[in-house]
């Protein structure tokens, strides 16, 4: 354990030893004190799952809200104070099962959050069944002749939709994962970083060893603001590539088009009703 | 005129304008009402129609009169319909007393039920002689307006006003319609045909037009609101487009979400970040937004949802009307949790309840739901303008110390609210169980200190509870129970029975209850609850939370408001049933 600004010290984690998901924190909390993120200004929003009890284990605000539902929180708390930090945060059933539509939704309005989904192809809290991204032919209690659904792709479909940033990470790589999570806080606009990640209890099948050596960097010729390029390389499932698929800057965020900080950046708390306003707007339609 | 003589109107008469949905009767009824209330007329005004974009039948009801109006009638005065369906679509309403004027070719042919008297009028033909079917409604609108005796000066002013920007083409041609209907009107008004008795009062000056959806998004200004996010859905959308209206001019954010999970969730985001957030919706949409109750309940998130009811299950009758919800809202959200309903009748009630649901919400950090339905919603009516005073609602929030926690616990189960990024503080909350601090917890102690902790604020709720009004003598034998957009229509409709040791108790308030609220039904010895739903759920309500029922129901579901006529007929059938125990 380090003992950087996010660290809570020593209490119980629900995680089984040996989770993918000590990586992804680590790594997480490292990135945000590179970037100088202070506790009381980031705000982690998660959903249901064990890798939505992330935020718990950060010291930092904390909104963990309902299963699937992290992102039009994330999306309202960046919109009514812009000074803050949003990073929505939790697993692959969350975001692209229960979350579906927000996710495709979020990633239409832009907002300047991050959203980082641990993606370890099973239901790890329930005890096994199979998620969006299972796998085809993944046997599991409830799946008992083995998945049939074609894996959701959380890439394509982002990219498809312009995400401005797009990118995959392994829990099992934490050096280059800092790096993404690292450009993907520090970019404007809603940033995806889906993260490879082993289940140690759940899935015996995507190990660690399954994704070494089911995973590729994208090569250093890779450019990511084509987008054509991006989603060819996000089709691709095996190898899977690592790296940044795409990136699109200067795309207007949702906070901006609201046109609420045009004239003025205090965030809602510090604003106050124009009650003189409203005695107008009602006077203006008596007959005087 | 078919059956001769002078047909006279003294002090109110009613005013239904039919027609397909397209044939522009919508304006008719903004137009009329901004003329007659110009003039000094005070104007109530209710709609019922299909759920369809063009054809049908749809009714507008105006009511005009010489004194304040506040609730709508089955009766018909005056009758403009647009077409021969619209004429068999309100039949029922039709009496001899009821005076039809339309186009020959709507008048003739089948027989007219009711022996109504009819007055052929050229609307239609006088719009096609313009050039276009589709200046009708101008046409008729002018004939209200001359049959008011409103000048033609003020009459073409209104009509231009309606044709502006792009429009503004048709503004010329608009008000010769309107000039033509109004001729037709003097002239008959003028050979002495009819008689428009209802004097203007200069008082009407200082009044607003004001429909409901206008009063709830009003009294959301007026309680701060600053973040509205919903999914479209009749007959609460209304609310919606107000706020958007008015969200560049006040500094409010809106967001049509994706599905109304997501709208109920962003204002719950909205509220912790620091914003007074609402949701509007409808049943269906409610149904989905239900789980974020009971995340509201258990983050102790302030939320305010405005729930116009229709009639249900499912789709139901999307643009009708009901109070079929009250069950929906007060039992939304698995688990047990502290929430207050609102009801309002009047448009003054939904600015000062919707209002007060922001500060309630604020204060005890709970859910606050304010219930209208689609008649209360799409009505209009002549009221005083609100004063809403010169002090903005302030947010209960505080700057947090270090060792803040989000969930501390306190003797009234209230602890000090504070908002990320305000304070040295860590603003913590959780879906799960948690602590005080508000990281989650399975402790078995903690759990029950924090269920004790949520109910314990429905000490100071039920304290602070809107008190039922009571109509009527103090000393009543029988009580009539109200609650809601039934109010007005109700305390008319006792008023004009003068039934004697009858009063009305009214509730603006259906949950919790006022503590005063056994004390007024143990008094009577009969009670009658009248609810525009099946199954009595309010009077279900009382019976579980005071033991007092009500033997008599007058129950209504078929989608449409009670009237004040119809509602005098069932308090006379009363004294024909045996009296209640």
């Amino acid at each position: 354990m380090n003992s950087g600004r996010f660290d809570m010290g020593s209490i119980d984690v629900a995680w089984c030893p040996g989770c993918g998901n000590f990586a992804i924190l680590n790594t997480l909390k490292a990135a945000l004190e590179e970037i100088g993120i202070t506790p009381t200004k980031l705000v982690m929003v998660s959903g249901i799952g064990q890798a939505a009890k992330i935020p718990h284990y950060m010291k930092c605000n904390v909104f963990n809200g309902l299963h699937g539902r992290a992102l039009p929180a994330a999306t309202a708390i960046k919109a009514v104070n812009p000074g803050l930090t949003v990073i929505a945060e939790s697993g692959d059933g969350d975001m692209y099962g229960e979350g579906g539509n927000h996710f495709l939704h979020a990633i239409r309005r832009n907002p300047d959050i991050t959203n980082i989904v641990h993606n370890n192809m099973v239901y790890g809290l329930t005890k096994g069944q199979a998620s969006p991204t299972s796998r085809r032919g993944f046997v599991t209690p409830v799946q008992v002749r083995g998945v049939s659904e074609e894996p959701f792709n959380p890439l394509a479909v982002a990219i498809a939709q312009k995400a401005t940033f797009v990118a995959r990470g392994f829990a099992g790589d934490q050096e280059r994962l800092k790096e993404l999570l690292v450009r993907a806080v520090s970019h404007r606009g809603y940033a995806l970083v889906d993260i490879l990640q082993p289940c140690v209890s759940f899935n015996k099948l995507n190990t660690f060893a399954w994704f070494r050596e089911h995973t590729v960097s994208l090569p250093s010729s890779h450019d990511p603001t084509d987008p054509v390029e991006a989603f060819r390389r996000a089709m691709e499932d095996d190898p899977l590539p690592l790296g940044v698929f795409y990136e699109e800057t200067g795309r207007p965020i949702f906070e901006e088009t609201l046109g609420l900080y045009e004239r003025s950046d205090l965030p809602l708390f510090r604003r106050e009703r124009n009650m003189a306003e409203l005695q107008r707007l009602v006077d203006g339609k008596t007959g005087r | 005129m078919s059956q001769g003589g002078i047909v006279r109107f003294e002090d109110e008469l009613t005013l239904t304008l039919c027609g397909e949905a397209g044939h522009g009767i919508q304006s008719v009824e903004l137009l009329a009402t901004a003329l007659l209330k110009d003039s000094g007329r005070y104007v109530f005004s209710t709609k019922e129609f299909m759920s369809r974009i063009r054809g049908g039948s749809n009714s507008t009801t105006i009511r005009v009169a010489s004194r304040p109006v506040d609730a709508s009638l089955y009766r018909i005065d005056i009758l403009i319909p647009f077409d021969r369906a619209a004429l068999d679509h309100v039949r029922r309403r039709l009496s001899p007393e009821t005076v039809i004027f339309a186009d020959e070719d709507t008048l003739t042919g089948k027989e007219i039920p009711g022996n109504p008297v009819t007055i052929p009028m050229p609307f239609r033909k006088t719009a096609e002689e313009l050039g276009n079917v589709l200046y009708t409604n101008m046409v008729a609108s002018g004939f209200i307006a001359g049959l008011f005796s409103i000048d033609e000066k003020t009459l073409a002013a209104r009509v231009r006003g309606m044709f502006t920007g792009e429009r503004s083409s048709l503004a010329d041609v608009n008000v010769e319609a309107a000039r033509k209907g109004s001729e037709s009107a003097r002239r008959l008004v003028g050979a002495g045909g009819i008689a428009v008795e209802i004097p203007g009062d200069p008082a009407v000056h200082d009044y607003i037009s004001i429909n409901g959806a206008e009063a709830v998004g009003l009294g959301a200004l007026a309680g701060g609101c600053d973040f509205v996010s919903s999914y479209p859905m009749s007959p609460s959308t209304a609310v919606l487009v107000f706020m958007a209206e008015k969200a560049d001019q006040f500094g409010v954010i809106v967001e049509q979400a994706e599905d109304e999970i997501s709208a109920a969730n962003m204002v719950i985001g909205a509220w912790y970040a620091g914003a007074r957030a609402m949701v509007t919706t409808s049943g269906g949409g409610f149904a989905l937004m239900e789980e974020t109750v009971g995340l509201a309940g258990m983050l102790e998130s302030p939320l305010v949802v405005h729930l116009a009811q229709r009639p249900g299950p499912a789709t139901g009758l999307p643009t009708r009307t009901e109070q079929g919800d009250l069950n929906l809202a007060l039992y939304s959200g698995h688990g047990e949790f502290p929430r207050i309903l609102l009801a309002p009748g009047t448009p003054l009630d939904a600015i000062e309840l919707t209002q007060k649901a922001f500060s309630l919400a604020d204060l005890y950090q709970i859910p606050v739901f304010v219930l209208t339905d689609q008649y209360f919603i799409d009505s209009s009516w002549t009221i005083p303008a609100p004063r809403f005073g010169e002090n903005a609602p302030r947010l209960r929030i505080v700057e947090t110390k270090g060792d803040y926690r989000r969930y501390r616990l306190t003797d009234e189960g209230i602890s000090p609210r504070g908002v990320p990024g305000w304070g040295e503080g860590l603003v913590v909350v959780d879906s799960d169980e948690h602590d005080e601090e508000g990281h989650i917890t399975e402790n078995h102690g903690v759990r029950v200190d924090m269920v004790d902790k949520r109910l314990a604020k429905y000490a100071a709720v039920r304290q602070d509870a809107q008190a039922p009004e009571l109509y009527g003598p103090e000393d009543y034998d029988t009580l009539i129970i109200s609650w809601g957009s039934t109010g007005p229509i109700v305390r008319e409709a006792l008023r004009r029975i003068r039934r004697p040791g009858t009063s009305l108790l009214h509730f603006r308030q259906v949950y919790p209850l006022h503590p005063k609220t056994p004390e007024y039904l143990g008094k009577a010895r009969r009670r009658v609850m009248v609810e525009g739903n099946a199954t009595a759920q309010f009077e279900r309500l009382l019976r579980a939370e005071t033991g007092y029922g009500a033997r008599d129901r007058i129950l209504k579901y078929d989608g449409l408001q009670f009237t004040v006529d119809e509602l005098v007929q069932k308090f006379e059938e009363l004294d024909e049933s045996e009296v209640g125990k």
